[in-house]
């Protein structure tokens, strides 16, 4: 007896195809995430306002104060006549970041101790304090370090030596192509989670799904025919995402492309198992999407998208080895901006293929045809 | 003759509530037999033990020959079934939801567009072939549930309230078509809360509280209440029988 | 019982009857909290890195003794060269240290932007700490000693949580009933047709308020948040938001006829923009001109300005004025917007 499968899903095609709102967001959603998110998730701080309270007035604080002005961090403020009213401004929210260089701050420098200069931030945005301190050290060091190598100040109290920074793999440093290959996955995270769930659920809620589960179909019959034009969707609209972050921002995979696709294949595959999990042990939609929304904030949270895995507490990042965006989102990056080798990332194709399975047997083990 | 149905102190608790209470019966090949009582008396969860979509707690059933706890997948592919939602695709046209129960069946597609075609002359439906569900009334969707129930010419079929919510006009209607299929060897398995139309059936089992408090045709049991009650049968109504077994069952 | 009353117990007992949804309405809040909280961070906990020498000058080996014994960074090996490009690339190590001649070349893995600064810096700060400079640099965090971030995040948290309740559910709970048909029952009731939308967001708001309190109490007392400052002003501009999040609820369920476009809508119009563009994990300082002027119109984005000036500056309801006009104006905007819709669409 030939199999039910293709008949089943081209019924699922036939409805997607007819629903009217569906498909024009499933073409959408890739091209808002590529297209607006890069623009919006820049975490990199810049536009600093500083002001520099100059005390000394010397060579050395002006060029310290040069090298603040020229930065793409910085920028500066009108001057302040003194601490107190800096930081009324900073109260304001008119000023950021108050440097303040002591008076005899070069002479001091060039006999050997130093007077410290201090750094006053905004905390409030704990973050861009702490990267506006982080910066403003940097340049000032950097000033430091100019004005000694030219006025050959190699003398022993004043040895600088030369350490200097190679970025690999993002030249330009430049936050969206860290960005965009996790945003890729989030939007298969989208298709392949969100959508099966509401197909599922509609089903549910209006009987038919009983009408099947009365036929001799099959439980994995009736779970692929469901999934099955996700993935192929999944695909078509990582194809899509890829091409829009060429044609755009310029960006192309450093790796080979097919990896990228397996990577994202074995992703979806992971996640719509999954969300037939939760489909089979929810009663109606509405709660089935939370508890769905639920587990996609944790992985999102915690797979290494937005903060790094190496960051996190112990604990959680074991937690995260059970989380499959965790492995996608690894593959996705190495692959694109590095152009690691499948060889190199076997663990995470490994461990996406036993989520895979294990969620596929718990999707359909808890799917009851009998009751 | 070997019962085409056979059960046996058939029960379903949920919890501490028996919905359905040890009960027995068989149901012959060919027949119409209908499964009355009130709404909540446990005439729809008896059927879905038979259908394969609950468990028995306890108790034992046959149905086409396979047992209703072990092999419920191979009862699955012998019986057809109307639930009391005419659970139909309403993005699907009539066509569409034909042809995919008729491919879930195993039937091959130049069979299922000779069946279409055929079911949907003897109903004179064709010209709706290419409509919606969505957009049927719905007296035409509870035809067309009917037509994908017995799309694959099963020996036996279940109907779940099938006339719920339409005038008694279409009502009439719909049990000439359950009749019509009997006539073609069909076993036809009815559950109804609407006693009149008891008439049309070969023999009935009347439902009170998961138990059933009667079985037999329904002249049968007229005569019997007529006789007991000391008046004529053609005054007796399927309803009268009924209040008269409700109210039995409350005494006890 | 009044009829409102009893459309409100009925509303309550749809809720409370789905204890799954209500365990995650009411454990979410706490959840957020605790990863924003303790896990997500973008602290440097371990840098594994390598490293190529050429000669083992006694600056060499000062340079390395001070990388192997820092407890933040791995030394896990010396390699060649050549093995720089694998090492990189396969992610065994996030940089690499050249030694030679006296240079130090510090080559970082990059593809992991966010934390390739920190950890150039902080290996660069390691290096140069064998070095003699008579600079030091002191720091003051105004408002937040102890750079907590926490002060970041819990505000981004109430904003989303409020929407997420009283936006998400509200209006799936109304376009349910749409759905099922059961609206038309209520509609030929005694009662306004107002209110009976009403009716289904008071369990919503009421729930608002038991987590409006949960985030407050854990804000306070787990992560050491100021709260006490402004409590009525925070407790004012709260219940605002939880409104005016209520009206977008229900605004937006006069635009879906079924459950799935709701959430589809929901998800579009209000979690995306409010991740995205109301300041709760990315700036709003450097957005682009164009979705800076689309951030005006997400409501979270005051909100998350406002909670921030009282909870973190301790400001006063004068301070934020501006904000509390602009929040109140969109939701009479909405309700009214709403009401007008919800009558249109009966005729």
């Amino acid at each position: 007896m030939k199999s039910v499968l293709p008949i089943l899903m081209r019924k699922e095609i036939t409805q997607f195809r007819r629903n009217k709102v569906l498909p024009r967001l499933a073409m959408m959603i890739p091209i808002m995430l590529v297209l607006i998110m890069p623009l919006v998730t820049q975490m990199d701080i810049k536009n600093i306002s500083v002001v520099v309270l100059d005390e000394d007035r010397s060579l050395l604080s002006s060029r310290i104060e040069n090298h603040l002005a020229n930065s793409d961090y910085f920028r500066m403020q009108e001057s302040a006549y003194d601490y107190s009213q800096a930081v009324e401004l900073m109260d304001q929210g008119r000023v950021d970041l108050i440097v303040s260089i002591p008076a005899h701050f070069e002479r001091d420098m060039l006999g050997g101790y130093g007077r410290p200069i201090s750094l006053t931030a905004n905390a409030v945005n704990a973050t861009k304090g702490g990267q506006g301190i982080q910066y403003a050290s940097q340049t000032i060091i950097s000033a430091v370090t100019e004005i000694a190598a030219e006025t050959g100040l190699e003398a022993a109290n004043f040895q600088s030596s030369d350490i200097r920074i190679q970025n690999r793999y993002n030249p330009t440093g430049n936050y969206r192509h860290f960005m965009l290959p996790a945003l890729m996955i989030m939007v298969v995270l989208l298709v392949c989670t969100f959508l099966p769930l509401l197909n599922i659920m509609t089903e549910k809620e209006h009987g038919t799904i009983e009408q099947i589960n009365v036929t001799p179909v099959s439980r994995w019959e009736f779970i692929l025919a469901k999934l099955i034009p996700y993935w192929i969707l999944a695909l078509v609209m990582i194809g899509l995402a890829m091409l829009l972050a060429w044609a755009v921002y310029g960006l192309v995979p450093a790796g080979n492309p097919l990896n990228i696709f397996l990577g994202a294949f074995l992703f979806s595959l992971c996640m719509s198992g999954f969300s037939v999990i939760i489909a089979n042990i929810s009663n109606t939609m509405q709660q089935a999407i939370f508890v769905l929304f639920f587990f996609v904030i944790q992985f999102m949270l915690l797979s290494g998208l937005f903060t790094p895995i190496s960051s996190m507490p112990a604990w959680a990042q074991w937690l995260t080895y059970a989380f499959p965006p965790r492995y996608v989102i690894n593959i996705f990056r190495s692959v694109y901006l590095k152009g690691t080798l499948f060889t190199e990332l076997w663990f995470d194709y490994t461990m996406l293929f036993v989520l895979a399975a294990a969620f596929y047997t718990l999707a359909t083990f808890t799917y009851k045809k009998q009751k | 003759m070997t019962p085409i149905i056979s059960v046996r102190d058939l029960t379903k608790q949920f919890g501490s509530f028996t919905a359905v209470d040890h009960i027995s019966f068989d149901v012959y090949r060919g027949e119409i037999f209908g499964f009355l009582g009130a709404n909540g008396a446990g005439k729809t969860t008896a059927m879905r033990m038979l259908c394969g979509l609950s468990f028995p707690t306890a108790g034992a059933g046959t149905v086409v020959g396979y047992d209703v706890r072990t092999q419920s997948e191979l009862i699955k592919s012998h019986i057809g079934y109307m639930s009391q939602r005419f659970s139909l695709y309403e993005d699907l046209t009539v066509a569409e939801n034909m042809a995919l129960y008729g491919g879930i069946y195993g039937m091959k597609t130049r069979d299922i567009q000779v069946r279409v075609n055929e079911l949907l002359d003897k109903l004179h439906f064709a010209d709706h072939k290419d409509d919606l569900v969505g957009s049927l009334p719905l007296g035409w969707k509870q035809k067309l549930a009917f037509m994908v129930a017995t799309i694959h010419r099963p020996e036996l079929v279940f109907l779940d309230e099938p006339t719920g919510g339409v005038d008694p006009i279409t009502r009439r209607q719909f049990w000439d078509l359950i009749r019509a299929t009997a006539k073609e060897g069909t076993t036809i398995f009815v559950t109804t809360h609407y006693m009149d139309e008891a008439e049309y059936c070969d023999r009935i089992t009347m439902m009170v509280d998961g138990t059933i408090r009667a079985l037999d045709k329904p002249t049968t049991l007229r005569q019997q209440l007529a006789d007991q009650l000391g008046c004529t049968y053609d005054v007796m109504t399927m309803e009268q029988v009924f209040y008269h077994l409700a109210r039995q069952a409350k005494l006890q | 019982m009044s009829t409102f009353a009893s459309f409100v117990r009925k509303e309550f007992i749809h809720i409370l009857r789905d204890v799954r949804t209500m365990m995650i309405v009411l454990v979410m809040p706490v959840l957020l909290m605790l990863l924003f909280g303790f896990a997500i961070s973008t602290e440097i906990n371990d840098i594994p890195i390598a490293v190529v020498v050429d000669e083992y000058t006694p600056e060499v080996r000062r340079d390395l003794t001070a990388l192997e014994s820092n407890p933040y960074i791995t030394l896990t090996g010396i390699v060649e060269e050549g093995q720089v490009d694998e090492v990189l690339r396969s992610g065994k190590v996030s940089a690499v240290v050249m030694m030679r001649d006296g240079k130090r070349n510090v080559v970082l893995d990059a593809a992991n932007s966010s934390l390739s600064v920190s950890a150039g810096s902080y290996i660069t700060s390691i290096l140069r700490s064998g070095t003699t400079m008579p600079l030091s640099i002191t720091t003051y965090m105004r408002h937040n000693p102890q750079l907590k971030s926490a002060y970041n995040f819990v505000p981004g948290v109430m904003g989303l949580i409020f929407i997420l309740i009283c936006a998400m559910m509200t209006c799936v709970s109304v376009v349910r009933e749409k759905e099922m048909g059961t609206m038309e029952v209520l509609l030929v009731s005694p009662i306004k047709p107002i209110y009976i939308v009403i009716a289904k967001m008071v369990p919503y708001f009421i729930l608002s308020l038991i987590n409006l309190a949960t985030i407050l109490l854990l804000s306070h007392f787990v992560l050491d948040m100021p709260v006490s400052g402004n409590l009525p002003t925070l407790l004012t501009l709260c219940v605002l938001y939880i409104i005016l999040s209520l009206m977008l609820g229900l605004f937006v369920s006069t635009l879906a006829q079924s459950q799935v476009v709701a959430l589809l809508i929901c998800a579009m119009v209000m979690m995306i923009p409010i991740i995205m563009l109301s300041g709760m994990m990315f700036p709003v300082e450097n957005l682009p001109p164009v979705l800076k002027q689309i951030s005006y119109i997400v409501p979270a984005r005051w909100f998350i300005e406002a909670v921030r000036k009282v909870m973190v500056e301790g400001l006063p309801m004068a301070g934020i004025l501006k904000e509390t006009v602009i929040l109140c104006g969109m939701t009479i905007a909405l309700f009214v917007g709403s009401i007008k819709k919800f009558n249109d669409r009966l005729e």
